[in-house]
């Protein structure tokens, strides 16, 4: 069977786009925050990981608000990078594992978990921004990647506890899946930042900390946490959060810390970054 | 307080609930339509013309044609939204958040380096009644 065996969670902003595409990654703003990565470059390289499933979110490009989808899972052969107003990002197209996607959606609905299956999709830097991250800037992605896109834009979003429990779901699933895949998930987001309104730049960095601390160590406490909370604690792009716990949810409660970094700021956001194996 | 009242209690901050996604729909996806290069020409050709292909209020006309970001928020626009139209600008998230924080573009990249901004004072908006 397939086996789940590893999760990485990474924010994903913009920026670090345009950072890279536009050859601005060794400037003095921006050098802090690809060096945070450089371990988690060569652990990847390393690890060899056949498929990794990406959890992220959509920023208005694939969908808008005439079809809002909690959960979107990502079965086609692959996806295009998206045109979020400046062109498509020149990186690889994302190749998927259409029998591996279908496997998972047809495993999770079973279990009452009511997504939504996609065929086509393109995919924005909530995708894009993580691949380049942990694999720099290659000519072709070196793993399959099935997108797994989470509403976290229209209120609410999936509480906490659901995406836990969706992660196990998925670890369920993969590990169902008749193969010998080596998956890894990505739990991308976050952490705390708020882009709109008067309050935007908020950064809470005790949050962050004490978030990272419970991820690594008490993950499943971290299923209580209520939007409000993340709202007001974490600013209302901090709510994407909830997508860390899918992750975290998949893996091993005992999963062991490999890696951990945290750099404020990279444009208007805390960037947090885990990387965590399972055990067993 | 309810559950509504926490919600609306967190200063300089809007909810992207049902009600404002309800009321933005068509102010959204006027933003949404400057994803593709020919409407955005279209756009910057004629605004007040263009903007007449989606039935906006005559509040939300105002905000877009006078760039007014935290107004169109409060109208129901989303950030992901506006953003679009920010772009169409020329505007990134920062430019953009400086705008809406009434900072000038200096001082709100200097506040972000510095660590941002600070929780401490910022979790309600009676901590903002006694701000200069």
């Amino acid at each position: 069977m397939a086996k789940l065996i590893a999760g990485v969670a990474t924010s994903h902003v913009p920026a670090i786009a345009a950072a890279l595409d536009n050859g601005k990654s060794g400037e003095p703003y921006w050098q802090p925050l690809f060096k945070g990565y450089e371990f988690s470059k060569k652990w990847i390289a390393d690890l060899k990981p056949d498929v990794v499933i990406l959890v992220y979110n959509d920023h208005a490009s694939a969908f808008s608000l005439e079809i809002i989808p909690t959960f979107a899972l990502g079965c086609a052969e692959e996806f295009p990078p998206a045109d979020e107003g400046w062109g498509p990002r020149k990186v690889p197209v994302v190749k998927g594992n259409p029998d591996l996607a279908w496997h998972i959606a047809q495993s999770t609905i079973l279990d009452e978990f009511d997504i939504t299956i996609v065929n086509k999709m393109p995919v924005d830097h909530g995708l894009t921004v993580p691949l380049s991250l942990m694999c720099g800037q290659p000519k072709e992605w070196p793993f399959q990647v099935i997108p797994l896109c989470v509403n976290v834009i229209q209120y609410p979003p999936p509480t906490g506890h659901r995406c836990w429990n969706f992660g196990k779901a998925i670890r369920k699933a993969v590990e169902s899946f008749p193969g010998d895949q080596r998956v890894v998930i990505f739990g991308t987001g976050g952490m705390s930042h708020q882009l709109q309104g008067p309050r935007a730049g908020l950064i809470n960095s005790t949050f962050d900390k004490n978030f990272l601390d419970r991820f690594s160590a008490d993950p499943e406490s971290l299923t209580k946490i209520q939007h409000l909370e993340y709202v007001r604690e974490a600013g209302s792009e901090g709510i994407e959060l909830v997508m860390w716990l899918i992750m975290r949810g998949a893996l091993d409660i005992d999963a062991k810390e490999i890696y951990r970094f945290y750099h404020v700021p990279a444009s208007n956001t805390a960037v947090g970054h885990m990387i965590l194996e399972n055990r067993h | 307080m309810t559950e509504q009242e926490k919600y609306d209690d967190i200063p300089g901050t809007t909810l992207f609930d049902a009600a404002k996604s309800r009321a933005g729909y068509h102010l959204n996806m006027f933003c949404m339509s400057l994803m593709d290069d020919a409407n955005r020409k279209a756009f910057k050709a004629d605004e007040a013309k263009y903007l007449d292909r989606f039935p906006m209020s005559p509040e939300q006309r105002e905000a877009v044609l006078k760039r007014q970001w935290n107004r169109m928020l409060e109208l129901g626009g989303n950030i992901y939204y506006t953003s679009k139209l920010g772009a169409t600008d020329g505007l990134s998230f920062q430019n953009l958040a400086a705008l809406m924080t009434g900072s000038t573009q200096e001082s709100y990249a200097k506040m972000m380096i510095e660590g941002g901004r600070p929780i401490t004072g910022n979790r309600s908006k009676s901590e903002w009644k006694n701000r200069g």
